[in-house]
């Protein structure tokens, strides 16, 4: 119930990465400044890249009269400081606690700055962390993002677009994405992108707001698609299963452009191996009309030619899986294909949805030993394995799993978020044929390394 | 030690320069907010040193670097302690950041010693805590936290939330140090993130709570009853603490305890056993200094052994302090020993270093002590700052009666301390304090950041976000000291930043062998030509975003 070493994180951090991903936004917490400090510092370590979150820093007073004149001295601010196109405002537990009404804040702000010229967009996202976990906060925010700016008012260029609402993946996959999308010529709004503004090169000058995001009038214009892609099965559907919930409707963003606005809503989990990639290509061709195309049929074939190669090294092989509820999805899906046994398939998500997705996703090939653990912590999937008598030989997750490999002496493919003691997260890639290729190859090495390592003898041909 | 040579040749431009940096920054602000700021942003002047504004709440929609008092309080003070289970009564972000992420080590003395270090307890607070109250899970928490690993102490830390909807944490702690019984301790602090300016009123409120909880429980001498001391204010970031145990050692000093670094309960339970206090950051941890001098009647004096010298000075002074031949010459003998290949990879380092600028922007006492270091590699320090440190800490503490309390540091409940009854004992005669005070030896003194910094340098206290921007475009240092959150702007602009809360995986920087592990980094750091190659080979030297580039 209570917990020891947590596999989540607060819904904040989540919005601010997907705040990230819209153009020109710099995404400010209403609420004390330490959530914003620790948030930003964590977000950083993991991206190697500056991230600026900016706080209202409510004080004790703010607890008692209300956090308003901090807000718009903030704004003011901000607006100074860095002229961002976007504020997008988060709370944290603190302003949620006191009953905050942002939107009411952000109303007052607009009103007493009526007709002032460069008034940057302002949107705000819910995010109370008692509550779900990261991953709300993240779609949340997406969601919050698409119901202020695509408000149809951006005219009706109807039907020649999708959105594609890409979930908390890495930049690099972000990046991937774009090229499968661009290689297939279907023309689409990819949101949230921070395939640049978290992953940027080095800088000659410094720019106080990074290049790169989703721009403005493209997601202005999600609301006219043809039709919505999500990726991910799951998304916040963890929000809904509080008790308590006041102040939010929570739904996806592709839900609520369906029922705004008539956007089909069309849902495919995160692609990681063949069948979840094949899914994904397939639901593009149906909405574009056009066949996949010869450069992914090749990347296909390559990867199921390495599966060949690779899987005597990895099969019957045990895994912990754990991490972000699509994530860990997608993961046991591609570990069943490839002949990985997941014994343990654990989350930190609440949705109470795990289990049913990954039977929805696996159908037969659900592997029916596997322990499924939600609202799991590090320390119960310790105590799981060790309840079972099992002894992994490979985890794959984040870097907050060291712990138990450690003691276990067992490698870790260091896969989603965070990934801090190792360098290179912005970069981890996935998705896709080619993303599953460099995971698979991972997972091989990592084994064989493994084996090498503990090896008597010492080998040096496989 | 500083080669004339290596000083900037025109120290007058400089601070012309430096003053006009000041004029633009400010001038950026709105109206209001640069006047606040301004009062923030001053020139260095050793000899008088001018009044900065410290310590205030940070203004809204400016980024600071600065923590929360949460921050300061779990993850600071009391985090380096390897046998308590430190409890976060909250949602789960606040525990979950402050999970390891500072770098204390530890090194337990065998396989039964307790170590929780590596574990992150938190009550993960759902919304129907919100809503009727957390303290029944907060007791869970501490049930299944003993059921787990039976501790000899457990803490609980409050997060924001707790204090709005009233949960009462030391109640919770009374309570269920009933209900388990068998002698263990648990106590709270009502250390909600919204309560102070930055971490630094966390600090204070872990002060007391080890004063209160911990300090003086345990009277038994152990050990040698020559030169004991403790070391107040070292948190053993990168393994500091094991080389400066490992300086004691070697001279024979016996160092009871170190706040907080390396630490364990009964180490503070026994640590008024000691006969001097030495104080190393001064801003987290003098509290207990002054507290335990009240009560103990332990003298305290202030030392940074960051940097070969100020560590040869540290010695010397407890050495002076003790007044026998038998530790003097030890510690005489360890110095030389010591300083020999100190010297050797200084004089290699300042190949490379002598003439460079530094910029130091950390901590509540870090921007001050790597000073040493930098003069010792021959480099200006051009720009320092805390993030939350106070007047005192940048001027000295002669200005503490002159600082004014605020409602902000009223919020942090203060505990009068009185002599103890039964335990006070003077460590020495009025003479004998009277002789050393004589000799040069200061007692309850610090002096601040300020006299050390030369004539028209910057100091900047809470550096925004922005201004740190300006600034390294403006001077570009050779080297900029700060920590993550800084990190990869500072870089972006193709200048190499030393983290100094966690030292990139690096360290100890403490004592002698710090010193020379510092040398070597810092050397190899301005020396690194990867940073000149920002720009490539076909942009033209015109080019705009060339001119900020070497
Ligand atoms: S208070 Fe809430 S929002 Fe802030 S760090 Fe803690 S869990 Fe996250
Ligand atoms: S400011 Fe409050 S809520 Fe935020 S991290 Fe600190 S204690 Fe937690």
């Amino acid at each position: 119930m209570t917990s020891v070493n947590a596999c989540k994180q607060c819904a904040p951090l989540g919005a601010c990465v997907a705040f990230k991903g819209i153009e020109g936004a710099l995404p400010m917490l209403h609420g004390s400044q330490g959530c914003a400090t620790y948030i930003r510092r964590y977000l950083i370590s993991h991206f190697r890249e500056p991230v600026d979150v900016a706080s209202s820093s409510l004080g004790e007073e703010a607890t008692i009269f209300g956090g308003g004149r901090n807000f718009s001295v903030g704004i003011d601010n901000i607006i100074s400081q860095y002229r961002p196109k976007v504020i997008a405002i988060a709370s944290t537990c603190l302003s949620e606690t006191i009953g905050e009404d942002v939107q009411r804040l952000i109303g007052e702000y607009r009103a007493a700055h009526r007709g002032e010229v460069g008034l940057p967009e302002m949107l705000f996202a819910s995010t109370p962390s008692y509550q779900g976990t990261h991953c709300e906060g993240f779609h949340e925010a997406v969601c919050a993002a698409v119901k202020a700016l695509a408000n149809g008012r951006g005219g009706k260029a109807a039907g020649r677009h999708i959105n594609l609402f890409c979930s908390f993946v890495s930049p690099e996959d972000i990046r991937h994405l774009k090229e499968i999308l661009a290689d297939w010529g279907v023309s689409a709004v990819v949101f949230p992108d921070y395939s640049d503004t978290l992953d940027g090169g080095s800088w000659g000058a410094y720019r106080r707001i990074p290049e790169g995001g989703t721009p403005l009038e493209a997601i202005r214009s999600c609301a006219c698609a043809s039709a919505s892609v999500e990726l991910g099965y799951i998304l916040n559907a963890g929000g809904r299963s509080g008790r308590v919930r006041r102040n939010v409707a929570v739904q996806s963003a592709g839900e609520y452009l369906q029922g705004a606005f008539g956007v089909a809503c069309r849902r495919t989990g995160l692609p990681v191996g063949v069948g979840e990639t094949d899914k994904l290509l397939r639901l593009l061709a149906q909405l574009s009309g056009k066949p996949v195309p010869e450069k992914y049929r090749r990347q296909r074939s390559r990867l199921l030619d390495l599966y060949a190669d690779g899987h005597k090294y990895v099969s019957m092989k045990k895994a912990v899986i754990y991490g972000e509820e699509d994530l860990a999805v997608a993961l046991v899906a591609f570990a069943v294909e490839v002949g990985i046994k997941p014994v343990l398939c654990a989350t930190g998500g609440e949705s109470g949805k795990l289990q049913e997705t990954l039977r929805e996703t696996l159908g037969e090939t659900y592997p029916e030993e596997m322990a499924v653990g939600q609202g799991m912590t590090f320390e119960q999937m310790e105590a799981t394995l060790q309840a079972a008598g099992v002894r992994p030989d490979l985890l794959i997750g984040n870097s907050k799993g060291y712990y138990i490999a450690r003691r276990l002496d067992v490698p870790i493919v260091r896969v989603g978020f965070p990934i801090h003691d190792r360098i290179g997260a912005q970069r981890c890639r996935l998705l896709g044929y080619e993303g599953t290729t460099i995971l698979f190859e991972q997972a091989v090495n990592a084994l064989l390394d493994d084996r090498q390592r503990k090896s008597p003898v010492g080998y040096k041909y496989m | 030690m500083i080669d004339e040579k290596d000083k900037l040749k025109d120290a007058d431009t400089l601070t012309a320069e430096l003053q006009e940096f000041r004029d633009e920054v400010v001038a950026k602000y709105p109206k209001k907010v640069a006047k606040k700021r301004a009062r923030g942003i001053v020139l260095s002047d050793p000899s008088t040193p001018p009044e900065i504004q410290a310590n205030v709440r940070t203004i809204p929609g400016i980024i600071t670097q600065r923590g929360c008092t949460y921050a300061g309080c779990k993850g600071v003070v009391l985090g380096p302690t390897r046998d308590i289970v430190n409890i976060t009564h909250g949602p789960i972000g606040c525990g979950f950041y402050s999970w390891l992420t500072r770098r204390n080590q530890t090194r337990p003395t065998s396989d039964s010693d307790a170590n929780f270090i590596p574990y992150c307890f938190s009550t993960d607070m759902q919304d129907s805590n919100i809503v009727f109250g957390g303290e029944e899970k907060l007791k869970q928490a501490i049930r299944e936290a003993y059921a787990l690993f039976h501790p000899k102490a457990i803490a609980i830390f409050s997060t924001c939330p707790v204090g709005l909807i009233g949960d009462d944490v030391h109640r919770v702690a009374r309570h269920m140090m009933e209900e388990i019984g068998g002698g263990i301790n648990i106590f709270g602090f009502s250390c909600e993130g919204y309560r102070g300016v930055s971490q630094s009123a966390g600090h204070h409120i872990a002060n007391n709570g080890l004063f209160k909880n911990l300090i003086g429980r345990d009277d038994e001498v152990r050990g040698s009853l020559k030169y004991r001391v403790n070391l107040l204010g070292e948190y053993n970031i990168g393994g500091d603490a094991f080389e400066l145990e490992r300086i004691f050692e070697k001279c024979g000093v016996n160092l009871l305890a170190s706040f907080s670094g390396n630490s364990t309960i009964q180490k503070f339970e026994n640590a008024h056993t000691a006969d001097l206090n030495m104080v190393m950051c001064h801003r987290s941890i003098n509290y207990v200094a002054e507290m335990m001098e009240t009560a103990f009647g332990i003298p305290w004096i202030k030392v940074q052994p960051i940097g070969a010298r100020s560590t040869a000075k540290m010695l010397r002074k407890i050495a002076q302090y003790f007044g026998e031949q038998e530790l003097t010459d030890r510690v005489e003998a360890v110095i030389a020993e010591e300083m020999a290949a100190v010297d050797a990879a200084r004089e290699k380092a300042r190949r490379r270093t002598a003439g460079k600028l530094a910029m130091l922007f950390v901590g509540g006492s870090r921007a001050h002590h790597y000073q040493d270091l930098f003069e010792e590699l021959g480099m200006t320090t051009v720009a320092a700052g805390y993030e939350f440190g106070h007047r005192d800490d940048y001027e000295g503490r002669r200005v503490i009666p002159s600082i004014q309390i605020d409602a902000d540091s009223r919020n942090i409940e203060e505990i009068t301390v009185s002599r103890d009854a039964t335990r006070y004992r003077p460590r020495k005669t009025e003479e004998e304090l009277k002789a050393l005070e004589a000799d040069g030896m200061e007692f309850n003194e610090y002096h601040g950041l300020m006299s050390q910094m030369e004539k028209g340098m910057l100091v900047i206290d809470d550096l925004s976000h922005y201004e740190m921007e300006k600034l390294v475009e403006k001077y570009h240092p050779d080297v900029f000291c700060a920590g993550i959150k800084e990190k990869f702007c500072v870089q972006k602009m193709g200048i190499p930043l030393k983290q100094l809360h966690n030292y990139d995986v690096g360290g100890p920087y403490a004592g002698f062998r710090g010193a020379i592990n510092f040398y070597k980094d810092i050397e190899m750091m301005v020396g690194a030509t990867i940073w000149k190659e920002v720009k490539a080979p076909w942009e033209s030297e015109d080019f705009v975003e060339a001119t900020y580039v070497y």
